[in-house]
Parts: C-alpha cells; sequence; structure tokens
C-alpha cells in the first residue's frame, strides 16, 4: 500500500491520476475545499442522515441521455459518414491562453486535452489526418502538417507550449485554407479551433475569410474557453460547424471529444468516390529490408507495398514511391462499429419485473454479476431489444461505448442470422 | 503479511478466462476426442489454480447456437457442491457443460431442420468474446488492486465470416483495455481472425502441432503471466494475414478499391457503392442532370 502512495513523489507527474497527484502537494482538508465540493455530493435520507449521493444511478443516467441523443439524430440523418477526414486542430497560444481560472492555465489544460483528443481521434478515424496550427503574436503557425502518426504531433505540440501576444482569427483560417484546399474531394475538411482570447486582430476583413471558407466547405468549429463571441458563432453557423463554450475542464473535455467520432456525411461536403488502396503484408519477424520511411536497413516487422514492393514501417501511410494509400484491414474494421451502431437498451421498470418476474434473471448476462440490490430487491438494469438479456449498468455502458456489441444477440444464432440479414 | 498479496497482485496473479470451443459438428468431424482434449484442459486449468492461490479462471463455452458461463472459481457457488469424490472444479464444470450440450443441441434442432445440412455452422467465437470482456470490465471495476486479466481462446472450427465486425471489435475493445488474447487454435487451417486477435491485442497464437501433448503446450505457452513474459522465448507469430477479402467477390486482395463513404471494400471499379448507395465521381445528393449524363457518355 505504501508504494502506491509513494509513487506520484518520485516523479509521476504525468500520472492523470487526480487524488493521488494531488494528494502529492495538497493535504486532505486543503483538497477538499479547494478541488471536490464535497458538501454538494451529500443527500438527506429519510431519517434526516446525511450520506454521500448515490452517484452510479446518476451517471448512468446522464450516459442515458446522451445515447438517445445520439440515437435521435442517427435515426434522422443517413448513415453515411464522413469517414476519411482532414481535420486541423488550431490553438489559439496569444496572451489570453495563459489566464488561470482554469488550473494551472489555459495553456496547459488546453495542451492536456488535445493531446486526449489526438488519441481518441486516431483510435475513431483511423484513416483520417490531423495538424496542427497555433496562433501567437497575431500571427498563425503551422505546427505539424496534415498527418497519421498521433505521437508527432503530441509531441510538436508539448514542445510549443507558450504564449504571447494577440490572436488573429483570419490568419489562422486563411493558413489552414491553404492547407485543405489541396486535399483530395472526398475527403473531408474540419477545423477545430480552441479560441481562449476574446478578440481577434486580423490584418483584413474577416467575413470574406469566412465565406471563402464557405466555399471551400470547410467545416469550422470553435469551442471557445472565455465567453461566447459573435464571430465565432457566425464562422461555425456559416460554415456547418458548431461553437460551444466550456464551463470547466471537466466540459471541456466533453466539447473536445465530441468532435472524435465521425461526423455524418454533409451531401456536398464531399464526393463520394472509390480511392484505390493497397493491403500490405507484413513481412515476416526476421527479414531484413531498407525501409523508404527512415532510409535505413530494418529487421523485421514491415510491410511491403503491393504495388512496387518497397518496404514501408508503419500503417496506415502513403507509399513514398508510387503514391499508394497502403493500410490493413484492421483499419477499415476499426471504423464498422460507426456504420452498425448498436440500439440502445430498455431500461427495466420495476413493476414490470414484479408483474413478469419468471423472465427476470438474477444476473448480468454479460459480466454474471448479481442485478439484486441489498434485500434481494431487483436493482436497476437494462434490457437489448433484440435479445431480451439483462444487463447491469455497467456492462450497459461499456457495450455501448468500447466494445459495440451486444454479447446476448453475439452468443445466439437466431438473432444472429437476423442481423445478418438486415 | 497484509502487504505481501497487495504487491503479488501487480506482478502475476491472473484472471484468465478461457473460451472454450464445444462446436459438435467440429468435434464429431476431428481426429482428437473431444473428451480427451477436455482433461488437457482441466489439467491445465487446475495448475493455474495452483500457481497462486489468489489466480481465478473462468470457462466460457463457446457453442454453435448459444454460449454460456461454464464455471468461475471465484464465484461462492461452486464450494456447496464438493462431494468429495470430485473436486469442485471437475464436478461443476462437467456438469454444466452437459446441461450446456443438451440446450445447445436443442437450439440445433430447428435451424439444422431448416437449413438441411450444408456446411457446418461456425462457432460463436464472436458472442463468448464479448462476455469475456464483459467479465473483466467488471474486474476492473472492482477497483484498483484486481488480477491481470488476460483471454485464451480454446478453437478448433474454422471462422465465421459473419462474425468479421462483431469479433474485430471485440478485438479492438481488448487492446484499448489492455487485455491480451491468446488463442490456442488447433484445427487444421490457421484462424485469422484469431491471429489477428492475438497480433492486435499482443497475445500469443499458437498452433500446436501434436495434440497427443496438449498441455505440454498449454503449461508451457499459454500457463505463463503477463509479468513473466518479458522473460521467455515464446512462440513468436509468423506473420499475420492482413489482406482484406473484397465485398463483391469475397476473394482476399491485396490492393483494391474502397468506398470514401462507407469503406467497403471491392475488387475492381463500380460506379456505385452496393452498401451505402453513394454514387461515386459526383456529388452524392446531386440527381446528375441529362446534360451531365450526356458529356461523361
Amino acid at each position: 500500500m505504501n508504494n502506491t502512495v509513494k509513487r506520484p513523489l518520485n516523479g509521476g507527474v504525468e500520472d492523470d491520476d487526480e487524488d493521488e497527484a494531488d494528494g502529492a502537494d495538497l493535504e486532505a482538508w486543503e483538497r477538499t475545499y479547494a478541488e471536490d465540493r464535497s458538501w454538494e455530493s451529500l443527500q438527506e435520507d429519510e431519517s434526516g442522515l446525511l450520506r454521500p449521493i448515490d452517484t452510479t444511478a446518476i451517471h448512468h443516467a446522464q450516459y442515458r441521455r446522451r445515447l438517445r441523443a445520439l440515437a435521435s439524430t442517427a435515426a434522422t440523418a443517413r448513415i453515411q459518414k464522413g469517414l476519411i477526414r482532414y481535420l486541423y486542430i488550431v490553438v489559439d497560444l496569444s496572451k489570453a491562453a495563459s489566464e488561470t481560472d482554469l488550473k494551472p492555465s489555459r495553456m496547459a489544460v488546453i495542451g492536456r486535452q488535445v493531446e486526449a483528443f489526438i488519441r481518441e481521434f486516431f483510435d475513431q478515424n483511423p484513416l483520417s489526418h490531423i495538424g496542427l496550427v497555433t496562433i501567437k503574436d497575431g500571427i498563425a503557425h503551422c505546427l505539424t502538417e496534415l498527418g497519421g502518426s498521433p505521437e508527432s504531433h503530441i509531441k510538436a505540440l508539448m514542445g510549443k507550449l507558450e504564449c504571447s501576444g494577440d490572436a488573429s482569427l483570419q490568419n489562422a483560417l486563411e493558413l489552414v485554407l491553404g492547407y485543405l484546399n489541396q486535399i483530395p474531394s472526398y475527403g473531408h475538411r474540419e477545423v477545430l479551433i480552441l479560441y481562449s482570447a476574446l478578440s481577434t486582430c486580423d490584418p483584413g476583413d474577416l467575413m470574406e475569410t469566412i465565406q471563402k471558407c464557405k466555399k471551400s466547405k470547410i467545416r469550422c468549429s470553435v469551442i471557445g474557453l472565455a465567453a461566447e463571441m459573435f464571430i465565432c458563432k457566425h464562422l461555425s453557423q456559416e460554415t456547418g460547424g458548431t461553437y460551444s463554450v466550456a464551463l470547466d475542464e471537466s466540459h471541456l473535455k466533453e466539447l473536445v471529444l465530441e468532435h472524435a467520432p465521425p461526423p455524418p456525411a454533409i451531401a456536398e461536403y464531399a464526393t463520394a468516390n472509390l480511392i484505390k488502396m493497397g493491403f500490405p503484408q507484413r513481412a515476416a519477424e526476421s527479414a531484413v529490408a531498407i525501409c523508404t520511411c527512415h532510409e535505413e536497413a530494418r529487421t523485421g516487422g514491415g510491410y511491403t507495398c503491393p504495388r512496387c514492393k518497397v518496404r514501408v514501417c508503419e500503417l496506415p501511410t502513403e507509399c513514398r514511391i508510387c503514391g499508394l494509400t497502403l493500410i490493413s484491414s484492421p483499419h477499415l474494421a476499426r471504423s464498422y462499429h460507426h456504420l452498425f451502431p448498436i440500439v440502445p437498451f430498455d431500461e427495466v421498470s420495476q413493476t414490470s419485473q414484479n408483474g413478469s418476474s419468471h423472465n427476470f434473471s438474477s444476473d448480468c448476462f454479460g459480466c454474471q454479476q448479481s442485478l439484486l440490490s441489498q434485500g434481494n430487491k431487483p436493482g436497476l438494469s437494462v434490457t437489448c431489444p433484440k435479445c431480451k438479456q439483462q444487463f447491469c449498468l455497467d456492462c450497459d455502458i461499456y457495450i455501448h461505448e468500447s466494445l459495440h456489441n451486444c454479447p446476448g444477440c453475439e452468443s445466439f444464432r437466431h438473432s444472429n442470422s437476423v442481423t445478418t440479414a438486415q | 503479511m497484509p502487504s505481501a498479496p497487495s504487491k503479488l497482485y501487480s506482478d502475476d496473479v491472473s484472471l484468465l478466462v478461457v473460451t472454450l470451443d464445444t462446436n459438435p459438428f467440429f468435434w464429431s468431424t476431428f481426429s482428437f476426442p473431444f473428451s480427451e482434449f477436455l482433461s488437457h484442459v482441466l489439467a491445465f486449468l487446475n495448475s493455474i489454480l495452483l500457481l497462486s492461490q489468489l489466480n481465478q479462471v473462468v470457462v466460457i463455452a463457446t457453442g454453435c447456437n448459444s454460449c454460456t458461463y461454464l464455471y468461475d472459481s471465484s464465484s461462492d457457488k461452486n464450494h456447496g457442491s464438493t462431494t468429495g469424490s470430485m473436486p469442485s472444479l471437475y464436478s461443476d464444470l462437467l456438469h454444466n457443460l452437459e446441461v450446456f450440450l443438451a440446450g445447445d443441441q436443442q437450439l440445433a434442432k430447428p435451424r439444422v431442420n431448416a437449413a438441411g445440412g450444408g456446411a457446418p455452422p461456425p462457432s460463436l467465437l464472436s458472442g463468448s468474446l464479448s462476455m469475456a470482456l464483459c467479465y473483466i470490465q467488471r474486474a476492473f471495476r472492482s477497483g484498483p488492486i484486481h488480477p491481470q486479466p488476460r483471454i485464451l481462446c480454446l478453437q478448433g472450427s474454422a471462422d465465421g465470416p459473419e462474425q468479421y465486425v462483431a469479433i474485430m471489435n471485440s478485438i479492438f475493445s481488448a487492446q484499448h483495455s489492455t487485455v491480451p488474447i491468446d488463442s490456442c487454435y488447433i484445427g487444421s487451417n490457421n484462424s485469422a481472425f484469431l491471429q489477428q486477435a492475438s497480433y492486435i491485442t499482443g497475445g500469443i497464437y499458437y498452433r500446436p502441432p501434436h495434440l497427443d501433448g496438449l498441455f505440454q503446450y498449454f503449461s508451457t505457452v499459454f500457463a505463463t503471466d503477463l509479468h513473466s513474459r518479458a522473460f521467455l522465448r515464446l512462440p513468436k507469430s509468423v506473420g499475420v494475414d492482413f489482406r482484406a477479402s473484397c465485398f463483391c467477390h469475397k476473394q482476399t486482395i491485396d490492393m483494391g478499391y474502397v468506398c470514401s463513404v462507407c469503406l467497403s471494400i471491392f475488387c475492381e471499379h463500380h460506379d456505385k457503392c452496393s452498401t451505402c448507395g453513394s454514387v461515386f465521381g459526383q456529388a452524392q445528393s446531386n440527381v446528375p442532370s441529362s446534360t451531365d449524363r450526356k458529356r461523361k457518355a
């Protein structure tokens, strides 16, 4: 036990476990008032005693609301999604980003959230590309060009986290416009702006630039860290993006991660196209070859371009020699769950359980956890509308947010054949 | 003394979830009898439990019509039924297996009558993998100190192509929560699904060449916990087939066309995507005007 407490002191600064990291420099009583609003998590029970709120039900209710919102938009929109995205993240590093209303500073918080976002983005959109742009001293600066490697972006951003001067929305948009105009027509062009400043200091007419973005079909979304600004709202409305202002760090995180799943494909934004792609095979572990990405001899673990037979180290990439897009089939499969989402589960109401107790199972079908709360009363549970199996709330969240399979439907042949027939 | 178990937990206490292929269509045509296979597996599971008192074993049956939990070493229900003549692992597991096989057969009957034979149905690997992952999430939820989970797929029947998306979803979810999927495949040809599963999640894929010594393979390859794997030379992958199969002819291809909207794979150029209905080479919503069409023709 001692081990775990000491670890953060030894330099585990990056350890994101908040209560551990905070414990290192704040005493418990200080922490209680500075960070957690501990009085808000108390409630009175029937006998007038204070007890901690049962947060699982609340969490789950929030999650279900989110899920329903997603399901309703999915039902109205066509199932087509913009799966091949070219996204520029514009980070405002003007002097407004050094404000300390978010701890330790807006800049540090943005850095952390962008890092999390980049990882999540590539997890969900393996065929997409991200580029980073920073605004500083009224000038927009391209930090990384469009690329598919999360590590290189994160490294570049972390090395450049210092702020000064004013922000210029126009300069940033003009720069991004120049890059995004070169990408192929089937790609979805997007800009995500994390804007700390309350003003923009531009060399020309910003409205013209916004019209240019609209014409180039670039979807611009803005997340503000200070207060709502008309120009940001105008920009996102004109270009079909979203505009939101973060209330606090957790809200900011939520807003940023909303941009990770692919947006619905807007018909006139990108043309559908067939893209020629290669599926290279992984070479045996002992083979030696010179790769084109690092230009040096490497042993094992390379992929061979099926068209020109050169060696590359990583997928997905573009062949340096013949320009063929090289991917592996798992990259494609990673995106399929966006196209075949699983239906939200129905909540099992307490009354219906009492009425039809014969088909109420006492264990969660997924994890075998007992669904009975204390006193052998049935607790909260959900049921899949297709296979009628019951799941606990934790499994419900896991199934919808990470697994994307219903264990019940997958483990019965008859329902399986129905889904494939659809 | 109380600090010792928590240290053990961080290193080499394992939660092993085994998915056991019970597909009767496979075992009836296979040269190696299921009963013998089962005796190797039971000995292996016992040896896992013997390695550490804190180790935990869960067995899930992968049938061809349903999947179910067969045995959970942490559950209290097991210990009540120990009769003295047989340890609980054997009696419970064998009892549950019999019940499951009978139920699975019941489910199979209407299907066989309807289909009238044909190719033997593949096992529902996607279902048992999903259940295993749900179970493992429960272990993660149990607190900061939990045994190291891993999945071992004991599979014999061939891959079911219709499960592709579901199995890939399970694999990515396992990768996301760093759960390695080991696979011991005893069928005649390599299983591309399990090869990919083990490669992506960092587990071991192995196809034992001699089934008589199955226990030996189990204990030397799959009994090692995650901590000690770093010190051992375990079988390396001989190359993984990452090629895709096209949606139109189900052929394996190394170069092809991919729809930019739904990422369907085709082996030749089409004018319209058969999956999502997008028309290629123009804006999706625009109905092509007659002049446009003439110019193209």
